[in-house]
C-alpha cells in the first residue's frame, strides 16, 4: 500500500522533528488497526476460512474432519444435531461433539462436512469475483479515465451496455450456463459480468487526479503513459478500489448464493450455501438445523466483509465517513456519488449524450 | 435541451440493442430447447421435435435468429398497429400475449416495495442523522449493515415460515401475552424518547407515556378480540386525524402559522363528515368509485388550503392536501377493516397467505378483493423491501449528515430561522437531489430482485416468466422479459438525469 516512488501527499504524516513523518501507507493501516469492528472481522474471516479448509481438506488433500461432504452415513438420531453445549450442571448433557455435531441431511450426509465446503466454495467465488471485477474493472476505468475522449466514450459506452442488464439476470444466464462445471468457472464467468462499478468509480477518479500538479510534473519528465497511470495516478487512486473490490466480495457472495439458490449456480453434488438452503427450505419445520447452518454462514462471511470494507474505508478516508455500500444484486453504481456531478461540473450527465 | 433528449434516446436505443445482444446469444448457447423433447419416450418424438424447430426457427443459428427476433420485437415501435411480435414460448404462447399479465403484479410488487422503501428510508436515516451516535442510530446502523448481508431468499423464506405461519396460528387465539406486551411498550417508548431527544427530563416523561399508553393499548387490543373484529370507528378516526392535522402543520409550517393549522383542523374534520356520510356509497363501490373520491379528496384539501391560507398560501395548500389524504386514508382504512371477519371466514382463518396472488374463487366486493391482494402482497413486498431500504436509510442519513454541514445551513441558522424551518426547507430539499439517482437505480434493482421473491411467493409474474424460461431453454419469454426490463432500466436511468438537471440548476444539460 505505500508508495515511496509516487508523489502521494502524506497530508496528515505528523510533521515532528525527532522523527521522519510516516507514509501515507503506514497512517492508513495504523488506522484501520485502530479499528477494532474491522480487525477483529478480518480474523474472524482468516479464521472461518481455516476453519473450513482444514476441516474437510481442499481437493486431495484430506481435512481433520472424519466424513466428506458428499459420503452418504447411516441415519443417526433422525439427523438431529449432536452437539451439545448445555453443561451437564444446567441439567444438559454436556459439552459433546457427538457423531454429527450438526446433523445430516435427508440421506444422510454429514452436514457438518457440507457446510464447510459450502463456506469454502463461497469463498472462492467470493475471491475470485473479487480480483477479476477489480481487474478488469481499473483497466476499463483507468484508460477511459487517463485518456478520456473517444476512448471514454466508448468504453463507457460499453459498460453503460453491462449496466443494463441486472447483476442477477445476467448471473442467472451465465451461471446457467456453466454452473455445472464447478465454483471456479462459474466465478470466472461472472467476474465478467460484475466489473462495471468499479470501472466508474476509476473512472472519475482518474477523471479528477490526471489533472493534478504531479502528473503534470511526470509528463514534462518524461514519462510514459504507462508509467504515469501505474506508477503515478494508480497508487492515488488505490483507496477507491480496495474499498469498492471488498464491498464488490461482500456482494459476491450474495449474489453467488442467490444464483445456488435459484438453481443456477452451483449444482448438486458439489455444494453451495445457498443450495443447501434451496434444497432444504421445503424441510423448515421438520429439520431446521438444515437451514440455519448455511443461513448463520452466508449471513456473516457477508457481515463480515462488509464491516472489513467499512473499515477500509474509513482508515483511507477519515474525514469523509460516508457509506457506499452497493450490492451486486442491485447494482446501483451512482452518478449522485460522481465527484464531477458532485462538484456542479457537467460531468457524467451530460456525456452521455454528448460524445 | 431537445437535442440532448434526442441524442440520449438514440444512444439508449443502441446500448439496449447491444445488451439485447449478448443476453440472446448467452441464453440461446447457454440451454437447449429440446431437451424435454429429446428425453422423451412419445412415439411421434420426431415430429414433435421437427415441429418445435419450426415454431421456434431454431434451424436458424443464433446470431441470425436475433435478427428475426429484432425484427419481429420492432414492430412493436409502429404506433397502433399491433404488430408486435416477440416470438412464442415452447408451448406456442405468443409471448406478447402472457407479458402484459405478468408485468402487472411485478409492477404492483416493484412499486409498492419501492414507495415504502423510499418514505421508511428517508424518514429514518433523517431522523438518525439529526440523532447522530444516538441509541438509535446505533441500532440502525448496525440492522442496516445486517440487512446488507441477509441475501433476499433468506428473508423471504424466513418471513413465510414465520410471519406467515406465525400470525396465522396466533390468529387462532388471539390473545397478546402480558410479557409480550411490556417488551413491546417498552422497546415503542425506547425508540420515541430517542427520537423525540432533548433533556434527560423531557426524553424520560415522553418514553414513560409512550411506554404506558401503548402498553394500554395493545391490552385493550388484546382483551376486546379487536384483531378478529377490527375497525377504527369515528372517534378513533377524528382523533388521528386531527393528530395528523397537528403533526403535519408541526413538520410542515410550524405551529405559529394558525391558518395551515385550522385548514388541517378543517380537514380532519371534513374526513370524519365524510365517514358519516360516505358508507352507503362505499356499499356500492367499485375500484373507480374509490379512484374519483382519491380526486375528490385531493381536490378538497388543495381548496381548504387556498381560501385559509394568507399569504404564504403554498404552506396551507399542502398541509390541506396530506390531512385529506391521510385522512382520507383512514376512512378507507375502516371501511376496509370491516369486511375483515367476512374475509376472515373466506380463508377459514389463516389471513396471510404465503403462495399465489389471489385466492382462488374468491368472490366478493371491491373490499373483500381488497383485502385478500394486500395478504398476498405483504410478505413478498416486504422481502423486497428490505433490499433497498437499507441502502435509502444509509444514503439518507449521509446526505443529511453532508448537507446539515454546509454552509448554507450554518447561514440560515445565524439569521435566526428556527431548527423547523432549516431542516424542512433548506436541508431536507437539497438532500433529495442525490437520491433521485438512487431510485433509477433501484428500480432496476427491484426489477431483478423480484426474481427471488417472485419464485418464493408463487407470484406469476415477470420474474417467474424468466426463471421459468430459463430453466427450459425457452428463449422469447426470457429476452420479453430482458426488454421490459432493460427498457425500464434505461428509461428511468434518463428521468433520473433529467430531473438531477432541473433540481440542481449547477448541472447543465447540453
Amino acid at each position: 500500500m505505500s508508495n515511496d516512488n509516487s508523489p502521494v501527499i502524506a497530508a496528515e504524516a505528523t510533521l515532528s522533528d525527532s522523527k521522519p513523518p510516516e507514509s501515507q501507507g503506514r497512517l492508513i493501516f495504523k488506522r484501520f488497526l485502530g479499528n477494532r469492528v474491522a480487525v477483529g472481522a478480518l480474523l474472524l474471516i482468516i479464521a472461518i476460512i481455516i476453519f473450513a479448509i482444514s476441516a474437510i481438506g481442499l481437493g486431495p488433500i484430506p481435512g481433520w474432519w472424519k466424513y466428506g461432504y458428499t459420503g452418504l452415513n447411516d441415519q443417526s438420531n433422525g439427523g438431529r444435531p449432536t452437539l451439545s453445549v448445555v453443561p451437564q450442571w444446567l441439567g444438559g448433557t454436556g459439552i459433546t461433539l457427538g457423531d454429527h455435531p450438526w446433523g445430516q441431511d435427508r440421506i444422510g450426509k454429514d452436514y457438518f462436512a457440507m457446510t464447510m465446503r459450502g463456506i469454502q466454495n463461497s469463498v472462492l467465488v467470493m475471491v475470485v469475483i473479487g480480483l477479476m471485477a477489480t481487474a478488469i474493472g481499473v483497466t476499463v476505468g483507468a484508460i477511459a479515465g487517463y485518456y478520456r475522449g473517444k476512448t471514454d466514450a466508448i468504453l463507457m459506452r460499453i459498460t453503460d451496455i453491462f449496466i443494463v442488464i441486472p447483476a442477477l439476470v445476467i448471473g442467472s444466464v451465465v451461471g446457467h450456463a456453466v454452473g455445472g462445471f464447478g465454483a471456479a468457472t462459474l466465478a470466472v464467468m461472472l467476474g465478467f459480468f460484475t466489473w462495471m462499478g468499479i470501472a466508474r468509480l476509476v473512472r472519475g477518479e482518474f477523471l479528477s487526479l490526471r489533472e493534478r500538479e504531479f502528473v503534470e510534473a511526470a509528463r514534462v519528465a518524461g514519462a510514459s503513459d504507462a508509467r504515469i497511470i501505474f506508477r503515478h495516478i494508480l497508487p492515488n487512486a488505490l483507496g477507491v478500489v480496495i474499498v469498492s473490490a471488498t464491498l464488490i466480495m461482500a456482494s459476491a457472495i450474495l449474489l453467488e448464493t442467490a444464483l445456488s439458490f435459484l438453481g443456477f449456480g452451483i449444482r448438486p453434488p458439489d455444494v453451495s450455501l445457498g443450495n443447501l438452503i434451496s434444497s432444504n427450505q421445503s424441510a423448515f419445520q421438520t429439520r431446521p438445523w438444515l437451514f440455519w447452518w448455511p443461513a448463520l454462514f452466508i449471513v456473516s462471511l457477508a457481515l463480515l466483509v462488509n464491516f472489513v470494507g467499512d473499515g477500509l474505508r474509513d482508515a483511507f478516508d477519515p474525514r469523509h465517513r460516508r457509506f457506499k455500500l452497493r450490492r451486486m444484486t442491485e447494482e446501483r453504481p451512482s452518478l449522485a456519488e460522481d465527484e464531477q456531478v458532485r462538484a456542479g461540473d457537467d460531468g457524467d450527465i451530460i456525456d452521455a449524450g454528448q460524445k | 435541451m431537445v437535442s440532448f433528449i434526442l441524442r440520449r434516446i438514440l444512444v439508449s436505443v443502441l446500448i439496449l440493442l447491444a445488451a439485447s445482444f449478448i443476453m440472446y446469444m448467452l441464453t440461446a448457447y447457454s440451454s437447449d430447447p429440446l431437451e424435454d423433447l429429446r428425453s422423451s419416450n412419445a412415439l411421434n418424438k420426431d415430429r414433435l421435435i421437427q415441429a418445435r424447430i419450426q415454431t421456434l426457427q431454431l434451424d436458424v443459428p443464433p446470431p441470425l435468429r436475433w435478427f428475426l427476433w429484432l425484427g419481429g420485437a420492432a414492430k412493436c415501435l409502429i404506433p397502433l398497429a399491433n404488430a408486435c411480435d416477440l416470438g412464442s414460448t415452447i408451448s406456442n404462447a405468443q409471448v406478447i400475449d402472457i407479458l402484459p399479465r405478468a408485468m402487472q403484479s411485478t409492477i404492483q410488487l416493484v412499486t409498492g416495495a419501492l414507495v415504502l422503501a423510499i418514505v421508511l428510508g428517508l424518514a429514518l436515516g433523517i431522523i438518525t442523522a439529526l440523532r447522530q451516535y444516538s441509541g438509535l442510530d446505533n441500532v440502525i446502523t448496525f440492522t442496516s449493515f445486517f440487512l446488507f448481508s441477509l441475501p433476499s431468499f433468506l428473508i423471504a423464506v424466513l418471513l413465510k415460515e414465520f410471519i406467515a405461519i406465525g400470525f396465522n396460528n396466533f390468529l387462532e387465539k388471539p390473545i397478546i401475552a402480558i410479557p409480550l406486551i411490556i417488551v413491546i411498550a417498552v422497546i415503542l417508548g425506547l425508540i420515541i424518547q430517542s427520537i423525540v431527544g432533548g433533556d434527560g427530563r423531557r426524553r424520560l416523561i415522553v418514553g414513560g407515556a409512550t411506554t404506558v399508553i401503548s402498553a394500554i393499548v395493545l391490552y385493550a387490543i388484546s382483551l376486546s378480540g379487536w384483531l378478529l373484529h377490527p375497525g377504527l370507528g369515528p372517534v378513533v378516526i377524528l382523533l388521528l386525524s386531527v393528530g395528523i392535522a397537528v403533526g403535519l402543520t408541526a413538520l410542515i409550517a410550524g405551529l405559529r402559522n394558525r391558518r395551515a393549522l385550522t385548514t388541517g383542523l378543517i380537514v380532519a374534520v371534513l374526513a370524519l363528515i365524510s365517514y358519516f356520510s360516505l358508507q352507503g356509497l362505499f356499499d356500492i363501490s367499485s375500484a373507480a368509485t374509490l379512484v374519483i373520491l382519491g380526486i375528490a379528496t385531493i381536490v378538497v384539501g388543495l381548496a381548504v388550503g387556498f381560501f385559509m391560507g394568507g399569504y404564504d398560501r403554498s404552506q396551507s395548500m399542502r398541509v390541506g392536501v396530506i390531512t385529506a389524504l391521510m385522512s382520507g386514508g383512514l376512512v378507507l382504512l375502516d371501511r376496509f377493516l370491516q369486511s375483515w371477519p367476512t374475509y376472515f371466514s373466506d380463508v377459514n382463518g389463516r389471513p396471510i397467505a404465503t403462495v399465489g396472488y389471489q385466492t382462488p374463487n374468491l368472490g366478493g366486493d371491491v373490499w373483500v378483493s381488497g383485502i385478500d391482494s394486500f395478504t398476498h402482497f405483504m410478505l413478498p413486498t416486504i422481502a423486497l423491501l428490505l433490499i433497498s431500504f437499507a441502502s435509502y436509510t444509509r444514503y439518507a442519513r449521509a446526505g443529511m449528515l453532508e448537507v446539515m454541514g454546509q454552509d448554507y445551513v450554518r447561514t440560515a441558522r445565524a439569521k435566526g430561522l428556527p431548527e423547523r424551518t432549516v431542516v424542512v426547507r433548506h436541508a431536507f430539499r437539497n438532500m433529495l437531489i442525490p437520491i433521485t439517482t438512487l431510485v433509477a437505480f433501484d428500480v432496476g434493482a427491484l426489477l431483478g430482485g423480484a426474481i427471488i421473491t417472485e419464485s418464493i411467493f408463487g407470484i406469476p409474474g415477470m420474474g417467474q416468466l424468466f426463471f421459468a424460461g430459463l430453466r427450459r431453454g425457452d428463449l422469447n419469454p426470457v429476452m420479453g422479459y430482458f426488454i421490459v426490463i432493460a427498457g425500464m432500466a434505461i428509461l428511468f436511468n434518463f428521468l433520473a438525469d433529467l430531473a438531477y438537471a432541473a433540481l440542481d440548476p449547477r448541472v447543465r444539460v447540453r
